[in-house]
């Protein structure tokens, strides 16, 4: 308003200063509603975390790792549980990332731009979304029934690997996307076929934002408890898998694919649901080790994307 | 015959087992698979726990509760299954389909008990009719105050806390108090973890809820139970001594294990187990808070499954057995 009757006078600066002043006010409320926004989720989160902590804190002892579980609360520990847990995930780890991967090359580099792509693009990023129960639903029927692997750490792995296919492809078609496109056409210019383009600059440039995405979903993996239930997944576990390494030749044996297996949140589930308080501080510190695995590897995702960062020169 | 030591005996026998039956048709199982339900899956993590560092059998128990249970073991997935019900005819049905023969074993006792908040200083003792009055699902949206269910009761809100509908502790209350399985009302708060029952409950003025005697003696400071009338017309608390000797009814529930007849008379390290579960049963529910049976009721159930009786007590749905009663009738079904 100020400015309409100013224009038709001189320059009124000091409206022009009043208005400048107004919005400026109204930036640094909305960085403040920003800040407020940001601080009372983090502040929950720590307060979440630190609860957790100083509940279980009287459980992170080298026995609550080297002990596998037990009526007694105090000589409980999480053995079985951490190591169903890591061989799960070496199992989703090595299904989900190169057909993750290969997907998402295929998609962005080579498939035709159609109506068939159109879906399958949708149904990925729809995918990624999907309940976590169904997953388990299907791999019930399909893996345990359909396909006889039991109940087993494959099963599992390949269930939360299907959980975690959306999210490496969808990620790596963002980071291919990222990727300008005249580096391609540079390299085009000096005479690369398609595949060495993808090989030599796609996938050496846009690794970083791929890692991000496999950490991220198998963070996500590592959480997940309705779909490893509803496979079958044991409770009570009180010896280990067949080692997968072995010091006598093959070195490598595969029987601890076939063996059953518990993971941390089924444990922690377990523990908060009995009536015995000192059962309840064994889950806090359980919670406690999955979070701080978490936080781990999406600390490994972002220090590996950085470093990847800082080698690429353009 | 003295008592021998059962780890050297075990062993012992393990050797004796593995070459006794290594070239037979019925090899013993290398890991003793057991499923079933949450409830009784405290009692049999705790013999499986001992059984392994007695004997280096190795034991898995997975909960997928009393009904996911079942489904695993007529299809032959697992040996042993944990019940906080007995087993349905359907169940049943699933189980002879498949040709798997079962022994229905009560393991132990769980005293459903009825808590009200610290502050309620007037319910202390009810009758299982005022308790259906409360639950039943003619009281949907009707009874919603605790004067509504007893004249001169306080016009206090009625708040109700229970279990879900998928757990062996509703159907038996639903059983034993409003006498047809799986009826009540829909108007209360349920949640599948009895310590959001006791939260719930210890926060609420007006608040009742009902769950396994361990959740109360564990949350005796939070919590009151509730004396119920027995059939004999005294009211009765829930305790370790009331249960045992009849008294706490109709509220006293039996917990169960179900055995693969089959592997259960051939297989040696089946047998080594069962023999193992049900000698420590006792000791090992009462360490976990759950109410143990008498030694001869463990005698008497012992005698059963070497018997190798099959079937259940529970053709028709009954309450308040006594664990005699369920193994003559369990017996004679067959």
């Amino acid at each position: 308003m100020t400015i309409k009757t100013s224009k038709k006078t001189a320059v009124d600066v000091n409206a022009i200063r009043r208005l400048i002043k107004k919005h400026k006010k109204n930036d640094l409320m909305f960085a403040a509603l920003g800040m407020f926004v940001i601080a009372s989720l983090t502040i929950t989160l720590i307060i979440l975390f630190l609860d957790l902590v100083l509940d279980g804190y009287p459980k992170f002892t080298l026995d609550f790792f080297t002990n596998f579980p037990s009526r007694r609360a105090a000589r409980a520990g999480i053995l079985s549980a951490w190591v169903g847990s890591s061989l799960v995930l070496l199992v989703t780890f090595f299904v989900a990332v190169p057909l993750g991967i290969a997907a998402g090359i295929y998609l962005e580099e080579y498939a035709k731009k159609n109506w068939i792509s159109d879906i399958i693009e949708i149904n990925v990023s729809n995918l990624a979304g999907v309940p976590s129960i169904i997953y388990g639903l299907l791999a019930l029927g399909l893996f345990v029934y359909s396909f006889g692997l039991g109940q087993s750490i494959l099963t599992a792995g390949l269930t939360l690997a299907l959980l975690m296919l959306p999210i490496v492809i969808v990620s790596t078609r963002e980071a291919i996307r990222a990727i300008p496109i005249h580096i391609r056409e540079a390299a085009y210019a000096v005479g690369a076929t398609k595949w060495q383009v993808v090989l030599h600059h796609v996938v050496q440039y846009s690794y970083g934002g791929i890692l991000t995405g496999v950490i991220i979903g198998m963070a996500r993996a590592i959480g997940e408890t309705a779909p490893v239930i509803t496979i079958g997944a044991l409770t009570f576990i009180a010896f280990l898998p067949p080692s997968p390494v072995s010091i006598d030749p093959p070195f490598l044996n595969f029987a601890w694919l076939n063996a059953g297996f518990t993971v941390l949140p089924i444990q922690m589930f377990n523990w908060i649901s009995r009536p015995q308080h000192a059962f309840h501080i064994n889950a806090a510190a359980t919670g406690a080790v999955i979070i701080i695995l978490t936080a781990m590897m999406n600390g490994f995702a972002i220090k590996l994307r950085y470093n990847v960062r800082k080698k690429i020169k353009w | 015959m003295k008592e021998l030591n059962l780890g050297k005996l075990s062993v012992a026998a393990v050797v004796a087992g593995t070459f006794a039956f290594s070239n037979s048709a019925t090899a013993a199982v290398d890991i003793i698979k057991i499923d079933g339900s949450s409830t009784v899956y405290p009692i049999t993590e705790a013999v499986a726990e001992e059984f392994q560092i007695a004997t280096g059998i190795k034991v898995t128990v997975g909960v997928s509760g009393t009904g996911g249970g079942f489904k695993k073991f007529c299809r032959g997935d697992t040996v042993i299954s944990g019940a906080s019900r007995p087993i349905k005819a359907k169940e049943r049905k699933k189980c002879a389909e498949a040709g798997i023969e079962f022994i229905e074993v009560p393991v132990a006792y769980d005293a459903l008990t009825v808590v009200i908040n610290k502050s309620n200083d007037w319910a202390k003792e009810m009758t299982p009719e005022e308790v259906k009055k409360m639950w039943e699902p003619a009281a949907q949206g009707k009874i919603m105050s605790w004067s509504q269910v007893r004249a001169g009761w306080p016009d206090t809100p009625l708040k109700l806390y229970g279990p879900g509908a998928d757990s062996g502790t509703f159907d038996y209350f639903t059983e034993s108090i409003i006498k047809k399985s799986k009826a009540i009302r829909g108007d209360f708060t349920a949640s599948e973890d009895d310590n959001v029952l006791v939260q719930g409950v210890a926060g609420d003025k007006g608040g009742i809820g009902y769950f396994g005697l361990a959740y109360f003696a564990e949350n005796k400071n939070k919590l009151d139970a509730v004396a119920i009338k027995n059939a004999a017309g005294k009211f009765v608390l829930p305790s370790l001594e009331t249960t045992m000797n009849g008294s706490y009814n109709p509220l006293a529930r039996p917990l169960f294990i179900y055995l693969n007849a089959t592997k259960a008379a051939f297989d040696p390290n089946v047998k080594k187990f069962i023999d193992y579960y049900l000698k420590y049963a006792g000791q090992m529910a009462q360490e976990v808070g759950y109410i143990p049976f008498s030694k001869d009721e463990y005698k008497a159930i012992e005698d059963h499954y070497k018997g190798l009786k099959t079937g259940t007590a529970f053709e028709k749905p009954a309450i308040g057995l006594s664990v005699k009663e369920m193994l003559e009738l369990s017996a004679a079904n067959k």
